[in-house]
């Protein structure tokens, strides 16, 4: 179960899973599932399975958070314990807390953090199934949350990672290829303002490798916020379809 | 000058509406002379001016809309009103009594208690404070009977509907008074609880469908089939 | 208070950068000064203390023995942390690492582990079961601004200060012996960092740039040139280009540096 696949890439330049260098893996979107929240949204990227939830804007606690010219928000990565092959440990590890960070920062441009001061918008974030990308898919969900939520924003934020496996720059890094590739490049980007709010990078790349990447990134995001606007609608395109055929009978 | 998006076409986030002579009107924003959405809704424009009618939005006071609240807590010389809205009301004493607050004589739990309701009205809101209640009009004060609905506050103007037709239909259909709180917050006092529920009904219909064509018909259609069924029911 | 101090410092310092000077009389792609010292703390195997204008850091070296991880049984530890002291800003509190303190310490990290500074093959003392580990701590003691750049350079130096004791193996215990060792270390990253403000980019942000930045992103540069970490900060955002360009200026700036360190 554990063995190391002897290539990443083979001959024919097929990945693992079957992909191509610049194939994304199937990416399924889900808008407001859950009741009580704000907003919320349900990613499947690959095998990862995500939720995202928005609280807010609301008054903030405890009262000396709050700025008197903006509102707070405040971000929570968690990965279930049994979201990995090996248990995790619910207690929050430093990579959680740091992902939560640069999640947060992903975000914050795109919402009109003026508008509303002296509240707060909590984003919770909970991994239920991880292969690989989690930060990326996680940032998907949680800006389709935030929309859902109705707090106005400036547009979507859309996340996607690329990376580079044996000598090639590929685009959306599953976990093996993430744990035994070159480096490993996530973006998130607002496609409007062509603004890129998340970049991190880890392994050995050349510059032009690391251009390579980013552009390539920026692509896959492109790709995934048509699903992201699709899945927006959706929530009340099902409406009215509904009517229609209530209509018809 | 290009408006790129078709009359009540849906729209997120972000999504470029109009460029160059329009005005940015509601739910939209403006960057370098483009006018984009910022919440998920339908495009309208009037003339030169272009809104997104937001599917879903929170309530954000502004002075002199009537609004139903929950007291949340007695305090020293007043009380803390849940308004449904990010930012928490208060109702001073000295307005409920309408004469100077005596901390001695008057017990304020007595008068009003957590879990109440009532209509008021926004005195003062701005960034720096939170919004102000007033309920010494006619009309307004606590509410002793009723059921009470929450919609989207954005969906209220549906609710009244085009000169107040959805609305004085739903009323006359289920023969019940229904006050409308701007912040989303619905009153519905009948005279029984199945003409109660029958408005909510309409109403949370209204909500969810805000965004569709022939709305107001078939509200009417559903009220009139309930009523029919309602009367075969009794007639069995 | 704050933020019309910061709106209108923003506007003092985006006029001053329109004329490509900052508020300290720099360039815009110019560091401040910075002095390096080593071997400062004796009871540590390694030590280095930092001085980025006023900007304070210290790190201490720390080598112990213990279990390799799992998946890699042929490899010393490294580990690193990061305290924001309270005596370094009024901003810090005391208390367990906050976001900003492991964030700070998992950016140092990822400049030295994925650089492959350290040979950690050579930390070996038992396959699978017992090697050295490598305590990076760092000790932030004033806060002027830049304080993954200043830490980076204090960890590099100090790894480079640390002494590691001589041992053998009798019996199937660990005995020490005279004389120390070099810490082995195969590569020199070079940790940049750029401050977004308006729409200039500038090397080595101070506390007062950081404070009306839109954003930053700090590089890590190994030997050969080659990018091995890259981490954007702040609440604001980057174009591509900007991105771009940034490592065009961190490619440059770290070329210079390396020359000047002897690295």
């Amino acid at each position: 179960m554990n063995d190391k696949p002897e290539k990443l890439i083979d001959k024919k330049g097929l990945r693992l899973d079957g992909r191509k260098a610049d194939e994304l893996r199937p990416v399924k979107l889900e808008v407001g599932v859950i009741p009580n929240a704000d907003g919320s949204a349900y990613i499947e990227h690959g095998k990862n399975k995500i939720l995202a939830a928005v609280y807010g804007p609301r008054e903030v606690h405890p009262k000396h958070l709050a700025l008197q010219d903006r509102t707070v928000m405040r971000c929570r990565y968690h990965m279930a314990p049994f979201s990995v092959q090996e248990r995790k440990s619910p207690a929050p590890s430093r990579r959680e807390i740091e992902i939560s960070k640069v999640i947060r920062e992903s975000l914050e441009p795109a919402v009109f953090m003026e508008y509303y001061p002296r509240t707060m918008v909590n984003v919770f974030v909970e991994v239920l199934q991880a292969d690989g990308g989690t930060r990326c898919a996680s940032i998907t969900a949680a800006a389709l949350a935030l929309a859902d939520s109705g707090i106005p924003m400036k547009d979507l934020v859309v996340a996607c990672a690329a990376g580079k496996v044996e000598d090639t720059v590929v685009l959306d890094l599953m976990d093996t290829e993430d744990k035994l590739g070159a480096a490993d490049v996530p973006v998130a980007l607002m496609p409007n303002l062509n603004a890129v709010t998340l970049l991190q990078m880890d392994g050995t790349l050349t510059h032009e490798e690391f251009e390579k990447a980013v552009n390539m990134a920026i692509e896959g995001c492109k790709q995934i916020y048509v699903m992201q606007k699709e899945a927006l609608k959706k929530k009340y395109v099902n409406v009215t379809e509904g009517i229609k055929e209530e209509a018809e009978e | 000058m290009p408006i790129f998006l078709e009359k009540r076409q849906l729209v997120t986030p972000g999504d470029l509406i109009a460029e160059g002579e329009y005005v940015a009107g509601e739910n939209t924003f403006v960057e370098k002379s483009k006018i984009y959405a910022a919440r998920v809704g339908i495009v309208e424009y009037e003339n030169k001016r272009v809104d997104v009618v937001a599917l879903k939005a929170f309530y954000v006071p502004r002075p002199g809309d009537i609004v139903i609240g929950t007291i949340t807590e007695v305090g020293f010389n007043g009380w803390t009103v849940d308004i449904n809205s990010p930012y928490i009301a208060l109702l001073r004493a000295s307005d409920v009594l309408s004469r100077p607050f005596k901390p001695q004589k008057d017990d304020l739990p007595q008068v009003l208690d957590a879990g109440d309701l009532v209509v008021a009205k926004i005195v003062s809101y701005d960034r720096t404070h939170d919004p102000q209640l007033t309920v010494a009009e006619p009309g307004l004060g606590k509410i002793t009977r009723g059921q009470i609905i929450k919609i989207t506050p954005t969906k209220i103007p549906r609710v009244i509907g085009k000169k107040g037709s959805m609305i004085s239909m739903i009323k006359q259909e289920t023969g019940c008074n229904i006050i409308l709180g701007l912040n989303g917050v619905v009153l519905i006092t009948g005279k029984t609880l199945e003409d109660e529920q029958l408005a909510m009904r309409a109403l949370l219909k209204i909500e969810q469908e805000s965004h569709t064509s022939g709305l107001t018909d078939r509200v009417t259609q559903m009220l009139k089939e309930e009523k029919s069924n309602k009367e075969e029911n009794k007639n069995e | 208070m704050a933020s019309i101090v910061t709106r209108v410092k923003k506007k003092q310092i985006s006029e001053l950068m329109d004329k490509k000077k900052r508020m300290d009389d720099r360039d815009l792609t110019d560091y401040r000064e910075m002095k390096i010292e080593q071997g400062i703390i004796e009871r540590a195997e390694g030590s280095a203390r930092v001085l980025l204008g006023k900007t304070e850091v210290v790190v201490g070296i720390k080598i112990e023995m213990g279990e390799p991880f799992p998946d890699t049984p042929n490899d010393g530890v490294l580990t690193v942390n990061a305290e924001l002291t309270p005596i370094a800003s009024p901003k810090f509190e005391a208390g367990p690492p906050d976001e900003m303190s492991i964030e700070l310490a998992r950016i140092v990290d990822r400049g030295i582990r994925e650089s492959k500074t350290i040979n950690t093959e050579k930390l070996v003392i038992e396959p699978g079961k017992k090697v050295f580990v490598v305590f990076v701590d760092i000790y932030v003691l004033n806060h002027d601004g830049n304080l993954i750049d200043a830490a980076a350079f204090a960890a590099m130096s100090a790894l480079l200060n640390t002494k590691m004791a001589n041992y053998e193996i009798k019996d199937g215990e660990v005995q020490i012996k005279p004389g120390y060792e070099q810490l082995p270390i195969r590569k020199h990253p070079i940790t940049i960092t750029i401050a977004k403000i308006g729409d200039k980019l500038v090397v080595d942000p101070s506390l007062e740039e950081e404070e009306v930045m839109d954003a930053r992103i700090s590089m890590a540069i190994d030997d050969d040139e080659n990018i091995c970490a890259i981490q954007k900060g702040g609440s604001g955002y980057f174009e591509p280009d900007e991105i771009f360009e940034a490592a065009k200026i961190v490619k440059a700036k770290a070329k210079e540096i390396r020359k000047k360190m002897n690295w």
